[in-house]
């Protein structure tokens, strides 16, 4: 992963998605896939925002609802999220969003650290922020979206 | 292209020959003289340099020449190879290792002229076999003075006596262990070194004829197309159990694949099975080391060498055994003077023993060293602030002595480079843990300590029973599944509660129950179903029923890891994927027995076991009040107790998988109440409170938690609230207590069992009278 880590704040090109209003990027280069609400295995006891598993093709891959994973306030009832699934040193990861949105170029012009007026939850998990024409994309680090305890160091 | 072809070949041939050059050369030193060892050795590193000359790697052609000269010496009889020598010999393999490292990444020799090697290889040649000198920089096997008396080196049967010869150069004094009748010397020397590739070269060559070298690689991808396929046709056979298929050309060829699946699964699974030698075979050059390093003596002594264990399992069993082995070096076997003084071979033992036992391959690792000092022990864990003294106070001492596999532990007084870092044994736990299996510590002060490991033997494809809890499913692996129990109605009857726990009175035996939907987190009744369904299960050496909503088939499943977050519960132990295309989770069963306390950990209260028969009469008497566990108290019928003793934990001990301590030349089996009437004991006690109690010329030790009093009173028996264990209960001192059934701590013996019976006889005349 440490390699990819300089086209984070370089520009680059990102697989956008949005949660809760608001439009995250991942490098495009982790993005294995993106596919519908799939069926998902619920595993008690796990922490809440481990939704389930799903069966990718054979792999069993591990569900993140990033609505919980930033501490936002639950999907509708009837609103299926989507999955962007993370390719990782790991494994699979797949990232339940609301949306997922195109793939953008950045400039490194644009990138800006986060700003202190964000959210704990989201601080920990972005590495800033890139200024496009309407909107901000946070720029989500999935090393650290995926670790869970709060391991690694920021 | 060819040239890196040529390059590879090389390089895979040679790192086999090195590997084998290692074992030869500590086999060497046991027994310098072996004319096949020699051979062998020589002829390994003439081929190396052979083909390093071919190839243009000069420098390794040149380190090479000049070991292979040294060894040529040996074998015809001129030199003895001293403890020094085969150092030197070894550090030469080390180079040519690390030239083959840099070869291999980079196509070339490293460009380290091995200068210092070198020279010493060549002064050795010049001035003869004691005149080995020290190395420039001490590379990790040399011994500090050169033409001193090597008595470090392990020397166990005579290795080196002054050669009667005058070939070697003077001031040689390379005096090591017992002297041997010359006659050996002249034999050896008589040996015309023309027979170089004699029948020592027939033996291996058949047995390579007959074996193909496979890249790991492809046999993994082959093991998870196999699990592919189980899982497709485990699909396929769901189909077309649902369509209750009628075609029977269909059905047909579905046994037919179903029968081919099974069978290329088993081969499959046999092709990565190897002998857990090849880990082993590393590690006598280890202990040679770490001996020669330490100044010690050890041998290794291997038992089961060929005792087979998945590929996967090899892989990661290699570390956890090293640093055990390490461990046993370093801090288990004491120096050859503190050994002598103890009265004990001035040449420490390590002995490594693996052997299958029920789906299980178990290794044991031994030496004969000092032991671990559960006081030490506990001491550093006080002091790194793991445990709290209280807690270390009512430890027995093999629990004391696993709490070496607390994280942050080390009992080291100094931290070598070797072990002793603090990190040591936790992650070998955690490593074996991973792998599904256990590991444990067994010490005797001053004599020795043994690490048990036992791993499953397969962790690929498994059999599981599918259960259902909720409206979820779960895989229960069938590896710990003893048996299942259905009870409806009266049946139901059997399974009681004691303190708010359930338990089941399975043939003799009280079986804790714990219910998956409460360990889940899902609504738990107990009443909530017709029937109840019990899967008895084992974890370790203890045996409990899980409780769940539904049975239904048994599988073949392929076992898919998961993330470490989910690991993380200790609830499961992977996922599968169904017939049906749904993720299903595996549970761990291990990882819940220890959540419920089923088994203990090196904190929990100790339990001992016990074996439950019979009943024994009750009636208004006397009667000894003790308390059981946590609260629980309970009547003895005094008559029956011959006295009350305090035992010292240490004095407890585990034979034939019974607890028993020694007792005025008799061997007293100990039995602990809370086994047969629930509760827990804290553990605290040491000494240990124990009834003895006395029937029939037969003993047996209860343990209690406290002796309460002794009250006289007579009672009405409540015979409804029987139990395992308990006669019934009534109103003793003013409170509700349970009445001890006596028999039940009396029944190891056959004997005690037949007086029983007579017992139970007079017993249920009682009961009957008590309810007119």
């Amino acid at each position: 992963m440490n390699g990819i880590d300089a086209v984070r704040s370089e520009g680059g090109q990102f697989a956008t998605f949005s949660v809760g209003g608001l439009l995250f990027g991942v490098d495009v280069l982790e993005v294995q896939e993106v596919l519908r609400s799939q069926d998902m295995t619920r595993v008690p006891k796990a922490p809440a925002m481990i939704e389930g598993l799903i069966n990718l093709r054979g792999e069993i891959v591990m569900a993140l609802d990033m609505r919980k994973r930033l501490r936002m306030s639950d999907r509708a009832e009837d609103e299926a999220p989507m999955n962007m699934v993370i390719r990782g040193a790991d494994g699979a990861v797949s990232l339940l969003v609301d949306e997922i949105g195109d793939v953008i170029q950045t400039a490194t012009e644009d990138f800006e650290p986060a700003p202190a007026t964000l959210g704990e939850s989201c601080r920990a998990v972005i590495d800033g922020i890139y200024k496009l024409d309407e909107r901000l994309m946070l720029v989500l680090n999935t090393g650290r979206t995926l670790d869970l305890e709060g391991r690694t160091s920021k | 292209m060819e040239d890196r072809e040529l390059i590879n070949e090389f390089l895979i041939e040679s790192t086999e020959n090195l590997a084998r050059l290692d074992q030869e050369m500590v086999e060497l030193e046991k027994r310098p003289r072996d004319k096949d060892l020699l051979s062998s050795v020589f002829r390994t590193i003439h081929t190396i340099k052979g083909t390093c000359g071919f190839l243009g790697f000069s420098t390794l052609e040149r380190v090479t020449h000049h070991a292979e000269n040294i060894l040529a010496k040996v074998r015809n009889g001129e030199w003895e190879l001293t403890g020094d020598l085969a150092s030197l010999v070894l550090e030469s393999v080390d180079s040519v290792k690390a030239e083959l490292s840099a070869i291999e990444r980079t196509g070339q020799e490293s460009g380290d002229p091995y200068e210092d090697l070198v020279q010493r290889l060549s002064r050795v040649l010049e001035a003869g076999e004691g005149a080995v000198p020290p190395a420039a920089t001490p590379p990790a096997a040399a011994s500090p003075a050169a033409a001193a008396p090597v008595n470090a080196s392990p020397t166990p049967s005579g290795a080196g006596q002054p050669d009667s010869s005058a070939n070697a150069g003077p001031g040689k004094d390379v005096s090591l262990a017992a002297p041997e009748p010359p006659n050996e010397a002249a034999k050896v020397k008589s040996n015309s070194p023309a027979a170089e590739d004699h029948d020592p070269a027939a033996k291996p060559a058949s047995i390579a004829d007959q074996t193909i070298r496979v890249d790991v690689g492809l046999l993994d991808n082959l093991m998870n197309l196999v699990g592919e396929l189980v899982l497709a046709r485990n699909q396929i056979l769901q189909f077309i159990a649902r369509r209750q298929e009628e075609d029977t050309g269909l059905i047909g060829t579905s046994q037919r694949l179903n029968l081919i699946t099974t069978q290329l699964q088993e081969g499959v699974m046999k092709t990565r099975m190897q002998p857990i030698g090849l880990v082993w075979n590393k590690l006598p050059r280890v202990v040679r080391d770490l001996a020669h390093q330490c100044g010690k003596q050890i041998r290794v002594e291997m038992v089961g060498a060929e005792t087979e264990l998945d590929k996967s399992i090899i892989e990661s069993i290699k570390d956890p055994l090293t640093h055990i082995v390490r461990n046993s070096c370093d801090h288990g076997i004491e120096g050859p003077a503190e050994r002598v003084a103890k009265g004990k071979p001035a040449q420490g033992c390590l002995t490594l023993r693996a052997y299958h036992e029920s789906g299980q391959v178990n290794i044991e690792i031994s030496d004969d060293g000092r032991g671990i000092n559960p006081e030490k022990v506990k001491a550093k864990a006080i002091s790194k602030g793991l445990l709290r003294p209280d807690q270390a106070e009512r430890l027995s001492e093999r629990e004391a002595v696993n709490l070496v596999f607390l994280p942050g532990f080390s009992t080291a007084e100094t931290i070598t480079n070797i072990s002793g870092r603090g990190v040591g044994m936790d992650v070998v736990r955690t490593n074996i843990e991973r792998m599904g299996g256990v590991v444990d510590l067994m010490s005797r002060p001053g004599e020795g300590t043994t690490v048990r490991i036992k791993i499953p033997l397969t962790l690929a494809i498994i059999p599981g029973l599918v259960v259902h809890a909720g409206t979820e499913r779960f895989v229960i692996p069938q590896a710990s599944l003893l048996e299942l129990v259905r009870l409806e109605g009266e049946g139901r009857r059997k399974v009681e509660f004691i303190q708010g726990s359930p338990v089941y009175r399975r043939r003799g035996r009280l079986l804790p129950l714990l219910s998956l939907s409460g360990i889940l987190g899902f609504e738990n009744d107990w009443e909530r179903h017709e029937a109840m369904h019990i899967v008895v299960l084992q974890a370790e050496n203890r045996q409990f029923g899980l409780v769940v909503d539904g049975i239904s088939d048994t599988q073949e499943i392929v076992v898919k890891p998961l993330g470490k977050q989910l690991m993380d519960l200790n609830l499961y132990a992977g996922a599968t994927i169904m017939g049906d295309g749904k993720v299903v989770l595996i549970l761990d069963i291990l990882g819940m027995a220890r959540a419920a306390g089923i088994i203990h950990d090196s904190r929990g209260a100790s339990r001992l076991e016990a074996e439950v028969t019979e009943t024994v009469k009750e009636n208004k008497q006397s009667f000894l009040l003790v308390r059981a566990g946590s609260g629980e108290r309970i009547a003895v019928p005094l008559h029956a107790v011959a006295r009350i003793e305090e035992i010292p934990r240490a004095r407890i001990e585990s034979a034939g998988g019974r607890t028993v301590t020694q007792y005025r030349g008799r061997i007293l089996p100990l039995v602990d109440v809370t086994e047969v009437v629930g509760g827990r004991q804290s553990g605290v006690n040491d000494p240990v409170q124990a009834i003895v109690l006395a029937q029939a010329g037969h003993e047996a030790g209860v343990i209690v938690e406290q002796v309460l009093d002794v009250v006289e009173e007579a009672v009405k028996v409540d015979p409804l609230s029987r139990s395992r264990g308990v006669l019934g209960s009534a109103v003793l001192g003013g409170k509700v207590t349970d009445i001890l059934e006596l028999q039940a701590f009396l029944g190891s013996m056959g004997r005690a069992i037949s007086a029983a019976e007579d017992m139970e006889e007079e017993m249920a005349n009682l009961l009957a009278g008590v309810r007119r």
